[in-house]
């Protein structure tokens, strides 16, 4: 990230942002236009990007979204009580959000090696 | 009245005032107004976001429903920041790299629709009205309540400070102005709570649910505002002042909806499972289409920060959300006269000086709050008056490339009048639930239109328009109906008060069907604006 130069500032084109969109550079057109390959290529980084997502989505609703039918089904363990304080409300109002952010920082690395991936792909030179 | 208190808040407001004008120096272009250029750095970006987010209905509303409902609401903290994840895993880095600036904008580049993007303008309104005037009418209530003045005033003065500063300052004032208000939240929950938990230690830990009943704390007063009947005192009239001794219990009053004992203390039962979890898909899904929040993605400068941004958010959020709770909890031991009286959106401002008793220490805490109060309402309809004002600034005046900053303010001043003057006459909305409408609509509405929209190449203009209409439109019924107030049979009024559940899987339904249906409609560029939004910038040379 660091050692990249900022981007050139740009004035920023509000209402037909559709104009904007000129095949500007040779690289991105090239694989805007690469037929089945660079179609191939662009599928296959949103479908892994959009699996990392699903997947760790199901861990969410597996986590947290199953809590409230736990409570409904199983009453009694709405009941327990760990470190004087109830369960639900430790899991809900403390334990949460480090689970929450814990789950976004896992997103964030294999998101960015997916790119990265994506990337060392589209950049090896052709032999 | 607390001395303390008017200073503070003329504190808070000139503070505001002077960051925005200080960032105002750095304000030259039309381009800073609206994005800051796209030049901030993630921390100060996601203080900012977070800053905006933390409106009154975390400050103030969040604790209230907890020392009302207890567990059963303790849903309403944990989706409020899981809604960041979802963005972050489904929105974030794919959108910043859209390029679009607004949701209409958002439209026109995926689905080249002309239509589309009418729609979603209109959609962008309603939802910044619904969201702007709760803001408005807590800042009049709360004014009112801590200085004794007039709500018309307080909804008037707060309207105006806020108007002022986006028109003058615009985007680029207004992220530092943010910022400085998230650490002035936090600071505002965080610091008294260290010394209310000190002294509910020193009182001896009373129980927060006794097993006899909640009972006052200290000698109290409490003035009935609706007639109503007391157990333990009979019918009770409006205007009547009923005098406690401390230890006393409390009477439950018929007219106020609360729990109490272990129905407070545990999560309800299979009932109130359909609300649960519709509340709990509209907190997840609707964060990423509120407006405010879509803005301010696009001032970051690639994509890669903009995932950066979101995990900074959800920590910071997540941060705030503990505290809320606490305040909830401690509600019930010290001010339990608010379930009384129903006004337990106070509990915030009025447990530092029940608790810690009228001294200095209580009052300067008392104002504290007070101060982080005014920072939620202010903060929240800066955010949201900049992305309204943003979208008539593109969408209603049109003013191609010679947009100019005077016209922003125009916008400006056009966003702000609507929810400004509704405000003034409409005062006896509940915040929060107004709020959760909010979350519900954008739920339904923009959240498969941008989840369609990045994931699926097959989304077209007819599918995201049918979904919209069908989705978001039975959102809007529903908020309608709830707001109007009108009688519902029981079974339907669970349907109708918290409509996600049915609302979400609808609107994705149908714009799922209706794209295959249309599916030659595809846009011919689909493929391309793929490669747009997932590839990483490096490429693109």
């Amino acid at each position: 990230m660091a050692d990249n130069p900022p981007p050139p500032r740009t004035r920023v084109v509000l209402g037909d942002a559709a104009a904007r969109r000129r095949p500007a550079d040779p690289a991105r057109t090239d694989l805007a236009e690469q037929t089945p390959v660079g179609e191939a290529l662009v599928k296959g980084l949103v479908r892994a990007q959009l699996a990392l997502a699903l997947r760790l989505s199901l861990v969410v609703v597996a986590g947290l979204g199953a809590l409230p039918l736990l409570f409904a089904v199983a009453p009694a363990v709405g009941r327990l009580k760990v470190f004087g304080a109830q369960l639900p409300w430790l899991l809900l109002g403390v334990l949460s959000f480090p689970f929450l952010m814990l789950v976004g920082v896992a997103y964030v690395h294999w998101a960015e090696r997916n790119e990265q991936d994506f990337t060392a792909v589209v950049r090896r030179p052709e032999r | 009245m607390n001395p303390y208190l008017l200073p503070s808040l003329i504190v808070v407001i000139l503070v505001t005032v002077a960051i925005g004008a200080y960032g105002l120096r750095f304000a030259r272009t039309t381009s800073d107004f609206l994005v800051a250029s796209r030049s901030v750095s993630p921390s100060w970006n996601a203080a900012a976001i977070s800053g905006e987010y933390l409106s009154a209905a975390s400050f103030l509303g969040v604790a209230g429903l907890i020392l009302r409902y207890g567990a059963e609401v303790l849903w309403y903290p944990v989706g409020f920041a899981a809604g960041y994840l979802a963005l972050l895993l489904f929105v974030a880095a794919p959108l910043r790299r859209s390029g679009a600036f607004t949701l209409p904008d958002f439209c026109e580049v995926r689905l080249r629709s002309t239509r589309l993007r009418r729609l979603a303008t209109a959609f962008v309104l309603f939802i910044g009205c619904l969201y702007l005037l709760p803001q408005l009418q807590g800042a009049g209530l709360t004014f009112a309540t801590v200085t004794g003045g007039s709500y018309a005033w307080g909804a008037l003065l707060i309207g105006v400070v806020v108007t002022g500063n986006v028109a003058f300052g615009g985007m680029r004032a207004i992220t530092f102005v943010q910022a400085f208000q998230y650490w002035l939240k936090l600071t505002a929950l965080a610091v008294p709570i260290m010394f209310l938990i000190f002294q509910w230690q020193a009182d001896g830990r009373p129980a927060v649910t006794p097993p006899a009943g909640a009972v006052f704390p200290v000698a109290t007063s409490v003035v009935i505002e609706r007639d109503a009947v007391l157990d333990g005192v009979g019918p009770v009239t409006a205007g009547e002042t009923l005098h406690f001794a401390a230890g006393a219990p409390v009477p439950r009053v018929d007219t106020v909806d609360a729990k109490f004992g272990v129905d407070w203390l545990q999560p309800g039962s299979e009932s109130g499972l359909f609300s649960t979890y519709s509340l709990i898909l509209a907190t997840f899904l609707g964060t990423m289409g509120l407006p405010h929040v879509l803005v301010r993605f696009y001032t970051n400068p690639d994509g890669a920060s903009a995932r950066r941004t979101t995990l900074v958010v959800l920590a910071m959020v997540g941060l705030f959300y503990l505290l809320p709770t606490l305040y909830g909890v401690l509600g019930r031991v010290y001010t339990p006269q608010l379930l009384m009286t129903g006004r337990t959106d106070a509990v915030v401002l009025l447990l530092p000086e029940a608790a810690l008793g009228g001294g200095h220490l209580g009052r300067l805490l008392g104002a504290l709050v007070t101060a982080g109060a005014l920072a939620a309402f202010l903060s929240t309809s800066s955010g949201l008056l900049t992305s309204v004002a943003g979208v008539i600034f593109t969408d209603v005046l049109r003013p191609g490339r010679s947009g100019s900053v005077r016209d922003f303010r125009l916008a400006t001043l056009l966003a702000a009048v609507v929810p400004i003057v509704l405000a003034m006459f409409v005062s006896d909305m509940d915040v929060s639930r107004v709020v959760g409408l909010a979350f519900a609509v954008a739920a339904s509405s923009f959240c498969p239109l941008l989840v369609l929209g990045i994931w699926w190449r097959g989304l077209t203009a007819a599918g995201a328009t049918a979904g919209i209409l069908v989705g978001g439109g039975s959102a809007v019924v529903a908020v309608l109906v709830t707001v109007l107030g009108a009688e519902l049979p029981s079974g339907l009024a669970e349907f109708i008060g918290q409509p996600a559940a049915w609302t979400v899987p609808l609107a994705f339904l149908v714009m799922v069907v209706v794209s295959l249906l249309t599916s030659r409609r595809v846009p011919a560029d689909v493929g391309a604006t793929m490669l747009r939004l997932h590839a990483p910038e490096s490429l693109r040379g």
